[in-house]
């Protein structure tokens, strides 16, 4: 924690990266944390190939959940939405670097439970999803 | 000026053991989250200790020695209660968990009893959700409307409209001392107004009864809620204050063993005042120990407390005030002697909880967040607030102590 906030994260909590939306969002979730009021919404667009064409998110709270829904943002182009509704809070960590503690924890995962929700409620409307 | 009253807080803070126990990083632990919960005074923890230790037995029925000594040294707490807040009798006093027990006591019994459609419930923009939930809820059952005392932005009071507001009312349900902004209600302008209109008042305390004298009597209010562990009692214990006749009138709130007379297969007959609403054990040690905080205070002095608190929250003003050039901003009313013992504010853009956290390191303990009062966050368009709180133990060396690290916490995030 003596030295969690680094110069990149206080740069993506004030030049967030893929801030604001998006006009056709294939996917969209949002979710706040109500112990300290953080929120945050993730737009997703995916591509004709399946994947992750464009993010946004928005949102406003902590240095430690902004720069961490910033930098997930740039994590999750590219991967499909099966990709994203299966990631694990690694993602997030190997993107913050170490030292979060655990009080601040929730603040850090928001934006990767949001995005993982924006997926998985995507893929529960699939017809052959339902269908299972 | 300043500096006897300091010194005696910092003789004071030795009664408090925590605070000379270091954290995790060897730091001093500064403690200014007392608004939250006070720490305990080593008195307050024998008290336990002795009770499990010595007289540890159920009340009201046993008849060995410990079962009666128990007994008494719980309703002995009760008298030390009613004194400290002056109640005429000690079966207004009636233990609950804490405030929020306290004032959904008075919600489901009173409440429900004497609210209907075309009543009306006042309270401000300024309560802790303790003080509103409930109400929302109350007003959502009877078809009473929920009505609100506008507060301006330091969270003083609008009464111009007080007499309109109160049109229709039967219960004025408000925050002696906000808990975000330290803000005083001046209840002796408002409660003769809602008695004039047929209104009765309830009053949360929960910020005021452990900081300054109050006088149930004097200020003539009819409910009044507080919780034990703000005021260096345990967490656990709380206590409802209500005018004896209001209470008698009262339905019982839990139901079951130790608030009956008389029990048969088809009815029952409740106890007396206070045990008609203590149903089950009651929580007796943290009860016993509750009144030891009581004597505790008392030696110290409620009178002395509240104006350690005004010089102690004067100095941290006094302190904060040079970094307003750097975008740090308090709320709350401007004069020390007009306020509680509760700074909130906000330090350029750093988020209220990343500044908690920076503040953390150094072993300075402050609240960031809503502080359970979302409505008025909203109203103020604050996403979060940091708060410091004060308390007899807080010293001008833990303002020194937040100041300095105020300053690490704008090396951080490069604030100049």
């Amino acid at each position: 924690m003596d030295d969690f906030y680094k110069e990149y994260i206080l740069d993506h909590y004030r030049n967030p990266r893929n801030f604001g939306h998006l006009d056709k969002p294939t996917a969209v979730a949002e979710d706040l944390n109500p112990l300290c009021g953080d929120k945050i919404k993730m737009e997703l667009l995916v591509g004709a190939d399946g994947k992750i064409a464009d993010v946004r998110f928005s949102g406003k709270g902590c240095a430690i959940s902004q720069a961490s829904a910033s930098m997930l943002t740039e994590s999750i182009k590219g991967k499909t939405l099966e990709e994203v509704a299966h990631l694990s809070h690694d993602v997030v960590l190997e993107n913050v670097g170490i030292g979060i503690s655990p009080t601040r924890m929730k603040c850090a995962m928001l934006g990767l439970k949001v995005a993982k929700s924006a997926a998985l409620g995507e893929i529960a409307t699939w017809p052959d999803e339902a269908a299972t | 000026m300043i500096a006897p009253v300091d010194a005696r807080a910092a003789a004071i803070a030795a009664d408090f053991p925590i605070l000379a126990k270091p954290t995790s990083r060897g730091k001093r632990l500064v403690y200014l989250d007392s608004a939250a919960s006070s720490q305990k005074p080593q008195a307050v923890i024998d008290t336990l200790v002795d009770y499990y230790s010595s007289y540890n037995a159920n009340i009201h029925r046993g008849v060995y020695e410990i079962a009666a000594r128990a007994t008494d040294a719980f309703e002995a707490a009760r008298a030390k209660v009613a004194r400290f807040v002056n109640a005429a009798h000690s079966a207004e006093i009636i233990w609950t968990r804490n405030t929020t027990e306290a004032i959904n006591l008075v919600s489901f019994t009173w409440g429900m009893q004497n609210l209907g459609p075309g009543d009306a419930i006042l309270t401000t923009q300024v309560e802790h959700h303790s003080n509103l939930v409930p109400w929302q809820l109350l007003a959502s059952k009877t078809g009473a409307q929920l009505r609100y005392i506008q507060a301006r932005d330091d969270g003083t009071l609008v009464l111009d409209d007080l007499d309109a507001l109160l049109a229709g009312t039967k219960l004025v349900a408000l925050s002696h001392v906000s808990n975000v902004l330290g803000s005083i209600a001046p209840l002796e302008a408002i409660v003769p107004r809602a008695h004039a209109a047929g209104a009765l008042v309830l009053v949360d305390a929960a910020q005021s009864v452990p900081h300054m004298p109050v006088d149930v009597q004097a200020l003539d209010v009819d409910f009044l809620a507080v919780s034990g562990h703000k005021m260096c009692a345990p967490t656990g214990i709380g206590f409802l204050y209500g005018k004896r006749a209001l209470l008698e009138a009262m339905p019982p709130f839990l139901t079951g063993g130790d608030m009956i007379r008389t029990v048969a297969y088809d009815t029952t007959t409740f106890a007396e005042l206070p045990w008609k609403f203590e149903a089950g054990t009651s929580n007796i040690a943290d009860a016993i120990a509750f009144g030891t905080a009581c004597d505790y205070l008392s030696n110290v002095g409620m009178a002395w407390i509240r104006e350690h608190e005004i010089q102690i929250t004067a100095y941290a003003l006094e302190r904060l005030a040079p970094f307003a050039a750097r975008g740090l901003v308090c709320y709350g009313p401007a004069r020390a002697a007009d306020r509680g013992g509760v700074i909130s504010f906000n330090f350029a853009d750093i988020h209220a909880h990343d500044l908690a956290s920076i503040l953390d390191l150094d072993g300075v303990c402050i609240r960031a967040g809503h502080h359970c009062a979302m409505p008025l966050m909203d109203k103020m368009n604050w996403p979060a607030t940091a708060r410091a709180s004060f308390y007899l133990y807080t010293t001008e060396a833990d303002i020194d102590a937040l100041v300095a690290a105020l300053e690490k916490a704008a090396e951080v995030f490069k604030i100049s």
